[in-house]
Order: C-alpha cells, then sequence, then structure tokens
C-alpha cells in the first residue's frame, strides 16, 4: 500500500508542475492584503509571502472593478460612451473625457473652435492638480500623516466646486461632448480657475514645508520601493512614475495636443525613481500645472464652444423646441447617434497617472466597432510585485501609495 | 478620621478623575485634530461637540458584542481587561498635590507612597502588553499577530531606554519615591537675579526628558510609533477583532496610558505638583490663614498638576496629528542604536556631573 501511495505521489508530482506564482510554503505566512485593505484605494489585492515582517514574494492580482468598458464602448454610441469614461481614473475625469473625445473628433476630422479646446486644457490641469493632489496626500495618510492630506483635500474641494461651475458635477463630470462640450463656462470662470490656482501654489508651499523635509517622511520613502530607469521602460511606466527614475517623457510636451504648444512649462524629473522622487515629481507637477492655469486665464477669449461640423453638433435648444427639423434632428442624433467614418484613431493624453490612450476601430456606424483604452495604472501596477520584493509590510503601502494605483482604469 | 478612609477617599478622587480623562481626551483629539486640519470637528451634540463622547460611550455599551468563532474564547475575553487594568493601577503612586496636616496626621496626595515609587510604575506598566500579546494571538487573525508581535518588540525595546533615561534623575534626587522627587524639585537650582529657578528634572536633565518623553510615545503606541494599530499596515493590529465595549477597553487603556506616561513627565521633569511661576503670588494675593491657606495651597498644588499634565496630553495629539509613523526596522534601530547608547551616556554625563559637584 506505502509502495503504491508513492508511486502514485510521484506520478503526481510528474504531472502537476509548480505554479511560478504559487505562494504556498508550509514554514511562512501567507498573508492577504486586500481586496479590502485601507492601504488598497479600490479593489486589489496583493498576497503577500512574508517572512517576520520582511515580503518574501508576492502575487498581486487584480480584476475585483472589471466592468468590461472597452465591450460597453462597442455597444454604445459614441455619445453615449462619454459617461463610461469618467469611470476610468476616478481622480481626473475630466482628462479622460478629453482623450475620449479627441479619439472620435481625430477619427472624424472634425475642427474645435479655440475656446473649446482652451476650456478642455484648463479643465485637464485641474483634473491632474485634483489628481495629484489626492495621490500625495492618500500616500502620505499611509505613512501616518494625516494633516497634510487634508490641507491638499481642501484644494482639491475647491478644485471640484470649479468643475462643477463647468458641469453640475464634482467627481463624474461627461464635460466634452465629440465636438463641443457640455456647456460654456460660466462668466468670470477664468479669473475663479486663476484665483484658486494662485492660492493652491501657497497652500502646495505649506505643505512641501510640513513634509518634505521631515525626517520620519525622507526615511520612509527615500530609497524605498525603488524602480529604476530601465525597469520603468521596461514595464512601459508612463508619467510620474517614470518621470521619476529619470525617463524624460511627457506627452504635453513630446507631442503637443491641444494648445500646450502656446503655454510654457518644464516638465521635472528625479533620478532615482523611489518613493520620495514620485512624491516630489508629482508636487512639482502641481505648480508646473497651476502655471499653465494661470497662462491659459489670461490667454482664453470668449467665443464659440461648439464645433460647425453639421454631424456631430448637437442642435441648440431653442431650434428643437422650435422647428420640427430641429427637434427631429435632436430625435435622431441622441436615439440612434452619429455615424463615424470607416478607420481608426488613437490618441494619448498625458492623464494624472501617465499616458492615457483611447484607440477606437470605427467600421461605418453609430457605435465604435473596436475600443481600447490604456489606463497608465495597468501598466504600472504590474511593477508592483518587483518594487515590493523583499522589503517590508511598511514599504508596500508606501509603494503603492506613490504609484497611485486607480483601480477604475486598470481594471477598465 | 482614620488612614484607611483617607486611602479610600484619594483612591476613589483617582478612579474618577481617570475615568473621565478618556471622554475629554476623546474630545481634545477631535477637536484638537480639527483645529489643526482646517475642519470643525465634531459639533452637533451639546457645546462645541462636547456629549459626542457620552455618545460614544452609550454606542459601545449597547452594541452588539460578537465574538468571531475563530478565537480563543478564554484569551480573547480576558484581554482587554489585563490591558486596562495595569493602566488604571499606575497612577496610584503619582503625587497630585503635596502633604497637609490635620489633626497632627499628614496626610499625602498620593494613593499609595510606596517606596519603590517608580520602579513600581514600570512593573505594572509593562503588564499592559500582555493584554496586547494576548489580543493578537487570540484573536487568530494573521494581522492582528503582526500587530501584538509588533507591540511587544517594541515595548521591549524601548522600556530599557525609558527606565534607563531616570536613571540620572534618581541619581540627582536620590530616591525612587515619586513623592520625594516632587518635593525635591521644589529647591532651587540657581538664582539669577530675582528669578529662581527650581530645582526641576528639565533643567537638570534635558537629555533624560527628550529620552524619557520619546519612550512614552513609544510605550504609549501613538504616533509616530502606533506600528501595533498601524492602520493604512495592518488595518487595527492586535485590537482587529473586537467589537463594542472591548474595543472601547483597549481605547481607554491607551488614552490612560498617555495620562499616565504624562503624570509621569511632569512629576520627574516638570516638578509634578509644584507651583507653576505666577501660583505663588495669586496664593498670596488670596491671603487665607490658617487652615483655609492649606487647603488653598492643595488647590493651587493640584491645580498646577493638572496643567501640566494637560499640556504633555496635548503634546500627544499634537505630534500625533503632525508626524508620518516610522517602519518597522527604523523604529528598532531608533530605540536600540539611537536611544539606548544616548541614555547610557546621559548616566556617565549624570554621574560625572555630581561626582564633581555641580548637581
Amino acid at each position: 500500500m506505502d509502495h503504491f501511495q508513492q508511486s502514485l505521489n510521484k506520478t503526481m508530482d510528474l504531472r502537476i508542475e509548480k505554479d511560478p506564482d504559487d505562494l504556498w510554503d508550509d514554514s511562512k505566512v501567507i498573508i492577504n492584503i486586500g481586496p479590502t485593505h485601507p492601504a488598497m484605494h479600490g479593489a486589489f489585492r496583493c498576497m503577500a509571502k512574508l517572512n517576520g515582517e520582511v515580503i518574501e514574494s508576492s502575487y498581486s492580482e487584480f480584476g475585483y472593478t472589471h466592468r468590461a468598458k472597452e465591450k460597453l464602448g462597442e455597444n454604445r454610441t459614441y455619445h453615449q460612451f462619454v459617461v463610461y469614461t469618467d469611470r476610468l481614473n476616478y481622480c481626473s475625469a475630466l482628462i479622460n473625457n478629453v482623450g475620449y473625445s479627441m479619439a472620435v473628433e481625430k477619427l472624424m476630422g472634425v475642427e474645435l473652435p479655440t475656446r473649446c479646446v482652451w476650456i478642455r486644457m484648463m479643465a485637464s490641469e485641474i483634473a491632474r492638480v485634483a489628481d495629484h493632489l489626492i495621490c500625495i496626500g492618500i500616500s502620505a495618510v499611509d505613512l501616518g500623516a494625516f494633516s497634510f492630506f487634508l490641507y491638499g483635500f481642501h484644494q482639491r474641494e475647491e478644485a471640484y466646486t470649479l468643475i462643477e461651475k463647468l458641469c453640475g458635477a464634482r467627481l463624474t463630470t461627461s464635460y466634452t461632448r465629440v465636438g463641443g462640450l457640455m456647456h460654456d463656462a460660466p462668466d468670470g470662470w477664468e479669473k475663479e480657475v486663476k484665483a484658486w490656482a494662485i492660492k493652491t501654489r501657497s497652500v502646495i508651499d505649506e505643505m512641501d514645508k510640513l513634509l518634505t523635509d521631515n525626517k520620519i517622511w525622507r526615511i520612509r520613502t527615500e530609497g524605498v520601493a525603488t524602480f529604476n530607469k530601465e525597469q520603468c521602460l521596461a514595464y512601459s511606466y508612463t508619467g510620474p512614475s517614470a518621470r521619476a527614475a529619470g525617463v524624460n517623457i511627457d506627452l504635453r510636451r513630446d507631442q503637443p495636443y491641444m494648445y500646450y504648444r502656446n503655454v510654457e512649462f518644464d516638465v521635472p524629473t528625479a533620478q532615482n525613481g523611489d518613493s520620495f522622487d514620485r512624491y516630489i515629481v508629482r508636487i512639482e507637477e502641481i505648480k508646473q500645472s497651476l502655471n499653465i492655469l494661470i497662462q491659459c486665464a489670461e490667454k482664453i477669449q470668449k467665443g464659440p464652444i461648439w464645433s460647425e461640423d453639421k454631424r456631430v453638433r448637437i442642435p441648440d435648444k431653442d431650434v428643437v423646441y422650435n422647428t420640427m427639423e430641429g427637434m427631429i434632428h435632436h430625435f435622431k442624433f441622441f436615439m440612434t447617434g452619429f455615424d463615424v467614418p470607416q478607420g481608426e484613431a488613437y490618441t494619448q493624453v498625458e492623464g494624472g497617472n501617465g499616458e492615457m490612450g483611447f484607440y477606437i476601430v470605427s467600421k461605418g456606424g453609430p457605435r465604435a466597432h473596436r475600443m481600447r483604452i490604456r489606463g497608465p495604472s495597468f501598466w504600472h501596477y504590474q511593477g508592483f510585485d518587483p518594487m515590493i520584493k523583499g522589503k517590508l509590510i511598511g514599504d508596500l503601502v508606501a509603494a503603492l501609495g506613490s504609484i497611485n494605483v486607480i483601480a477604475g482604469e486598470m481594471d477598465r | 478620621m482614620s488612614e484607611m478612609s483617607w486611602t479610600l477617599i484619594k483612591f476613589g478622587l483617582v478612579l474618577v478623575g481617570l475615568l473621565q480623562v478618556v471622554p475629554i481626551m476623546l474630545w481634545v483629539e477631535r477637536r484638537g485634530s480639527a483645529l489643526m486640519q482646517n475642519r470643525l470637528g465634531p459639533n452637533r451634540i451639546g457645546p462645541l461637540g462636547l456629549f459626542h463622547a457620552i455618545c460614544d460611550t452609550v454606542k459601545f455599551i449597547f452594541k452588539e458584542d460578537p465574538i468571531p468563532s475563530h478565537v480563543d474564547r478564554f484569551y480573547y475575553l480576558l484581554a482587554p481587561i489585563v490591558c486596562v487594568i495595569p493602566a488604571f493601577m499606575t497612577f496610584a503612586v503619582i503625587p497630585f498635590a503635596s502633604s497637609i496636616t490635620i489633626d497632627g496626621q499628614v496626610i499625602n496626595f498620593q494613593v499609595a507612597d510606596l517606596n519603590v515609587g517608580i520602579l513600581y510604575i514600570f512593573a505594572i506598566a509593562s503588564l499592559g502588553v500582555y493584554g496586547i500579546m494576548m489580543a493578537g494571538w487570540a484573536s487568530n487573525n494573521k494581522y492582528a499577530l503582526l500587530g501584538s508581535v509588533r507591540s511587544s518588540a517594541q515595548m521591549i525595546s524601548y522600556e530599557i531606554s525609558m527606565a534607563l533615561s531616570i536613571v540620572g534623575i534618581l541619581m540627582i534626587y536620590s530616591s525612587v519615591k515619586l513623592g520625594d522627587i516632587a518635593r525635591l524639585q521644589g529647591e532651587t537650582l540657581v538664582q539669577l537675579g530675582s528669578v529662581a529657578i527650581p530645582k526641576w528634572g528639565i533643567f537638570v536633565q534635558p537629555l533624560g526628558l527628550i529620552i524619557f518623553t520619546t519612550a512614552a510615545f513609544a510605550e504609549t503606541n501613538r504616533l509616530p510609533f502606533d506600528l501595533p494599530e498601524g492602520e493604512s499596515e495592518i488595518v487595527a493590529g492586535y485590537h482587529l477583532e473586537y467589537g463594542s465595549m472591548k474595543f472601547a477597553l483597549f481605547m481607554m487603556a491607551e488614552y490612560l496610558n498617555m495620562t499616565v506616561a504624562s503624570a509621569v513627565i511632569s512629576t520627574l521633569f516638570f516638578g509634578g505638583w509644584q507651583l507653576l511661576p505666577g501660583m505663588q503670588f495669586a496664593l498670596d494675593a488670596l491671603a487665607f490663614d490658617g487652615m483655609n491657606r492649606e487647603w488653598a495651597r492643595i488647590a493651587f498644588e493640584v491645580m498646577s498638576f493638572t496643567i501640566k499634565v494637560a499640556f504633555f496630553m496635548w503634546v500627544f495629539v499634537w505630534v500625533r496629528w503632525t508626524l508620518p509613523r516610522f517602519r518597522y526596522d527604523q523604529l528598532m534601530s531608533l530605540g536600540w542604536k539611537g536611544m539606548l547608547p544616548l541614555s547610557l551616556l546621559n548616566i556617565v554625563i549624570t554621574a560625572g556631573l555630581i561626582a564633581l559637584g555641580v548637581i
């Protein structure tokens, strides 16, 4: 019987190949960090094999918030999908709206009036500041510095008030339309943005003073979760996380879309690619974004916000309510959607975390044939396991906070 | 009245006082953090939100109190008790005023003037970690276990520097009795013109104060040393599986430990019940005589002690909402490589100064 058992075991051993991701080890503790863990902002989990406090190896899993966005994009008209883009990176929903609308406009060859582009640009920069504020704030909360977070959070609320004035929503904006915007910015909005930018600058300085040179903050973040230039390139890192490692890329400068050519800004980079560098790069980027906002506020002019292209122009309400043709146009426009010519288009914008890309294949008709979204967090999360290998649990938290993985754009 | 009845009265006063500290500190922590963070803080119930703590207590008592099925019931239930009782016990030897003589009977304002004094505090305060350890182990939860392991490692490391940091004080005042230490701090250290610098611990043991305060933060598991709880890392640490009043007991223990730590800092380094500058004038200005004057003096001493303790409690809150948290290995290296050598150095320096006759 023993002999039989042994030979059976032997054959079993031969048959079952060891899964490299299998963490099972009788002598070690495996701990599930997430999907509902205070440090996991959003639902994803990291299974870590611990030796004391040291993470020997880990296996990160995601998909808990997968909503099949890309497939939904193939079953919704182009306008209906704007709403879904809000839920990608929900910390900077406006950038997603802009990126998506740009993709459809590129496919259709729609020209936009200048005011529309300026407003989109300002909206994107406000969203970027809000995104970075929440990222540095949350990474500080994870390391125990709660007051720092709330200083930033107050300015973020103010930013949302500005966004609310644009579109009536604070978080899920759905502000852009193909060929235009939901509403024009209210009178004096530029001035408010400028005032906010100046205020935020002083708040950022204050936050900088509170935390950047704090000894504990330094030892908690410097040299922690290092991801060097080669690794960043190998893992397709973009955005602040890549720039922190010295990869000097910024789509706003390298492939200027909208009017980024007309404003002056620096692209801050750092060298080490650790948590601290990612933090400091974000702080600097907030300052640059505020500069851009102030420049935009001075350059923006009054004017139309809608493209005059008949294919995408949503008819005005007085036309809809007062003329038969207008009403039919409106009805058809929203019930069946507008036709997009055959072809494919990829647009990329510099999102809060990196390159936010929209790839659309059209075979004509009001719905996309194929839709693909490139969320930067998806790539950043791949590097999470090598980043925390051999580190302590405290470092895991610092690493995750600093790469700012947003479950919405990662799982899509 | 007999000595026994006086002791009972003092015992009752201290117990009731300590029980009041917890809700007051809850309020201070909430409103204080709000003050620092440009918020309002709780402000719905009672003036300035003062009664939120009462609502909290009611909530804690009446909440459902589930016991998870995977825990070791005996130790699980025992842990909060083991945590909270030493926290109450340590206050027994702390003098909150000097003494008064009634009908030839000297009454010390201290529940028990033990001859081991400060050693009693260390002995009892160390027991608290058993509660945390038990909670972590009995909870049968990995996060809770990590928290309790962290806690015990932290306590052991920091207790050594804590105990060594006050050796200087013991050498200077040649006593371990807290009553004596507090009394001796009333002596004058230096006379600068009309201003007399008293022989408070802070003036004779500045390094000892820094080490002791740091270690006290670690002992009470407060930020930047709150690793046993480390909310974002190990969720809630050792009290992860506890709910309702059992959780409240852990929280009470934390605040009581804070109170005791503040009281010990005040007693050892800030003159304990010694009057604050200006209080003596106020006392003289009141111009009581006889027994009234004695009682007024006691009242001022209690007030002085309370102000000092309250200040250090505020420091605890202040630091908590300002600093980030250490990492586990950094905490250990700070304890063993930084504070332990420093506290030994402090002893050597103090011994040298005493030998030279400076202090």
